[in-house]
């Protein structure tokens, strides 16, 4: 019995590692063969960065059950903070690869703390609440950031809250995070390889906590509170891990994000609102709940809309109807019934019953 | 049912995968011509028909039957979707209107100028995507971005390609330092900002200045700051200096309300006319009726739309370019303008329409051919460029520096029975 069990779950990661691989794979072979193009090659590091926020959102979304509209956030405190690190000891730690590790680190340390913070009261709450408060933290985040300087000189840092030059830098002086001018000037250390690293590494950390006694408590949690909370569980424990990891896990993705761009700044566009929903609509179309399907529809979003360029000036209006297509494709009752009804496989297995 | 989805799922992954082969075919054929011409193999730089075959059929913008002879490829980025679109219009279809003049009156040295303009939606990833989109086309020099923000992500890359840049509007410094491929038409926000102590303070058009800004927009604080750097050498005195950011911009009260209290008789405002237009309507429904002085912001603030145009009078404003001003040149692309997109060109329009005479300018300086390589045209550039005065519609006798910084003298404006005017 135990045999078997290990069995199933060893052709899951079969799968689920097989495909990341397979595409590594695939890429290295076409960059070094130089048949890819420099949209494809550029895009390469950000699908990275996605499919692990799609993941990562997926463990409180689908594994948790509890309702997070300020994933942005936790990307943005990570990106913020692992460019800031990187920003600061450019000088200091020379090599790239352990500096961008400690940066990455740092990055989702501080997510997770951040998540932590917020989940600590939040959670010992019923209802939706959660999204009411991350929503409201993707926001504040955004507006923090766009008033905070920091500066760097031979006296140590420099905080204000006014603008850069209330710092009172010394000549010499270096102004890190300039408010609604972010941090320029990141190195550009993130690669494809530490982008495909870290999400198999966000995927063992997930999958296991997934398959593991805290990954079942949590999943009972989601299931039925009431019955968990009965046999024992500790539900704040189990909601406040999930929902901590998953922060932490965010900003891994931010750190990665503010390393492939020179210039990072805290915009409605990249850290806001929309970004959280965008996140969330990885996970509803690839599947709530269903990691590997998340990864596919964060790839499928993030290629999408650079694909249709060619369309000029229809490409969003193209882009938000296939987006309502695959939804009402996915999650529609009436075409879940039709699709079961006219389903390949049912048909199939029949052939098969009569042979 | 979950089965099913997984083979839903499958199909599409497959599907796309088919797409993004299909994508990267049609590269495939341009760069491996490129190898065999150039054997150098660096990037996609090719001159070949091959390759001009693909954009004419991928991208509908502009396909000037040029394959024979080789022309130039111009691309150009900005925000055309989104809330900053209106500056992103505005550069696609100054450029545009460049171009087909250019193209019209024969190329530049012969040859006809491609153009191709991507969409960024004022994000910074997105830009670098539409900048490598650009590059798959074949662009050998860009105009662009037109925010300030996206342009550092892109000169970024473009430094790294070694590819001529000319932004037309992104004014921060950033943009130029440590970059010696950007070009700029528009001042630096320092500049603007010295710029406008510097006017307030010679021509003693005031004694107590207040100050409003945004200090969520990159243009607006980095204009404030150097402002209020240089009013330390000036004979006035700043006594309030307020912000406000994106997420509150309808309410000015409290800031006017401070500046009235601390009897300041100038206004400074480094923004943008929307905000600007509220700020003048609110003034004066509190009866306070300092001077107000702007930045190339400013421009525009007399079409926006139920603002009583009477409130703008005597605001002065230093600009670049101004669509009711007099002469020829102005007139004649207001008027083309107006034809072609049924607008009133903007400054950020005026910029673009000088990007592409400017480069034209170079391309004829520097000998430069279609045939050249990216990195090539761009070396016979950077070293073209400090060479030329151009004269354009936003600026007399445009120069630069080799860092990228436009040298031209900033026109200061001031609106009189609801036109522009120039100050002597």
């Amino acid at each position: 019995m135990k045999k078997l069990k290990l069995g199933k779950y060893a052709k899951d990661n079969i799968i689920t590692y097989g495909m990341i691989i397979l595409v590594y794979i695939v890429m290295q072979i076409l960059i070094g063969t130089g048949n890819i193009s420099s949209l494809m090659q550029g895009l390469l590091v950000p699908l990275c960065v996605y499919v692990i926020l799609a993941v990562s959102l997926n463990l409180t979304v689908g594994i948790l059950g509890e309702l997070s509209l300020g994933h942005a956030g936790f990307m943005c405190v990570g990106a913020f903070v692992g460019a800031f690190f990187s920003k600061c000891t450019q000088d200091v730690i020379t090599a790239d690869l352990p500096r961008f590790i400690l940066a990455i680190l740092l990055g989702a340390l501080s997510a997770g703390v951040v998540g932590f913070l917020i989940g600590m009261p939040i959670l010992r709450l019923r209802g939706d609440y959660l999204a009411i408060v991350t929503l409201a933290f993707g926001e504040i985040i955004k507006n923090i950031i766009n008033v905070l300087y920091i500066g760097k000189d031979s006296r140590g840092l420099h905080f204000s809250l006014k603008d850069s030059l209330s710092l009172g830098l010394e000549e010499d002086g270096m102004v890190i995070i300039n408010g609604a001018q972010g941090i320029t000037g990141t190195p550009k250390n993130a690669t494809f390889t530490i982008g495909i690293v870290l999400i198999v590494i966000t995927l063992i950390i997930v999958l296991n906590l997934i398959r593991s006694r805290d990954g079942r408590a949590i999943m009972s949690i989601r299931d039925n509170l009431i019955a968990a909370e009965s046999i024992g569980i500790n539900i704040t424990k189990y909601k406040l891990m999930a929902f901590s990891v998953s922060a932490a896990l965010a900003g891994i993705a931010g750190v990665l994000y503010s390393h492939n761009l020179n210039s990072l700044m805290a915009t409605p566009k990249n850290f806001g609102y929309n970004m959280s929903i965008m996140i969330l609509v990885f996970v509803v179309l690839g599947g709530i709940g269903n990691i590997r399907g998340s990864m596919i529809a964060a790839v499928v979003l993030t290629l999408l809309p650079e694909l249709l360029r060619g369309l000029s000036d229809y490409r969003m209006l193209i882009y938000s109807v296939i987006l309502i297509v695959m939804m009402l494709f996915n999650w529609s009752p009436r075409l879940i019934y039709l699709r079961e009804k006219y389903s390949p496989k049912r048909l199939f297995k029949k052939t098969r019953e009569v042979r | 049912m979950r089965k099913f989805k997984k083979e839903i799922s499958l199909f599409l992954v497959a599907a796309m995968t088919m797409l993004m082969l299909a994508g990267c075919g049609g590269n495939d054929a341009s760069s491996n011509s490129g190898a065999d011409n150039a054997a150098a193999g660096t990037e996609t730089t090719d001159d070949s028909a091959a390759n001009a075959d693909n954009a004419s059929s991928d991208n509908g913008s502009e396909s000037a039957g040029a394959a024979e002879g080789g022309a130039f490829k111009i691309g150009a980025i900005g925000p055309i979707t989104g809330s900053a679109s209106v500056y992103g219009l505005a550069v696609q279809n100054g450029a545009d209107l460049a171009v087909k003049e250019i193209n019209a009156a024969g190329g530049i040295a012969g040859f006809q100028i491609e153009y191709n303009f991507q969409d960024d939606e004022c994000d910074n990833e997105k830009s670098v995507n539409a900048y490598n989109t650009l590059k798959d086309w074949g662009m050998q020099m860009l105009v662009g971005t037109t925010t300030s923000g996206c342009c550092i992500a892109v000169a970024a890359e473009s430094a790294n390609d070694n590819l001529f840049q000319l932004t037309p509007s992104g004014s921060s410094v950033d943009i130029i330092s440590g970059n010696d491929n950007v070009f700029q038409v528009c001042f630096t926000d320092p500049n603007q900002g010295v710029g406008a102590a510097e006017y307030i303070g010679s021509n003693k058009v005031a004694e107590k200045v207040a100050v409003i800004y945004d200090s969520s927009d990159v243009y607006s604080s980095g204009i404030y700051e150097k402002f209020v750097q240089e009013a330390a050498n000036q004979p006035f005195e700043i006594v309030s200096s307020e912000a406000f950011t994106a997420d509150n911009k309808t309410d000015f009260s409290v800031q006017i309300q401070k500046a009235k209290d601390a009897g300041a008789d100038l206004v400074f405002l480094p923004i943008y006319y929307t905000e600007a237009s509220l700020i003048l309507t609110q003034a004066n429904s509190m009866g306070y009726e300092p001077k107000f002085f702007g930045c190339d912001g400013l421009d525009g603030i007399l079409n926006v739309k139920n603002f009583d145009v009477s409130l703008a009078e005597g605001v002065m404003l230093l600009t670049p370019f101004a669509a009711d001003a007099e002469d020829e040149a102005t007139k004649s692309f207001v008027t083309a303008y107006k034809e072609a997109y049924g607008d009133t060109p903007n400054q950020f329009a005026a910029d673009a329409y000088d990007a592409v005479y400017i480069m034209k300018a170079a391309i004829e300086k520097s000998g430069a051919t279609p045939s050249d390589s990216v990195s090539d045209i761009c070396e016979k550039m950077k070293g073209a460029m400090p060479e030329i005065t151009v004269d354009g519609l936003t600026g007399a006798a445009m120069s630069w520096d080799s860092d990228g910084a436009v040298n031209k003298s900033p026109k200061a404006m001031e609106i009189v029975n609801g036109n522009y005017s120039l100050i002597q």
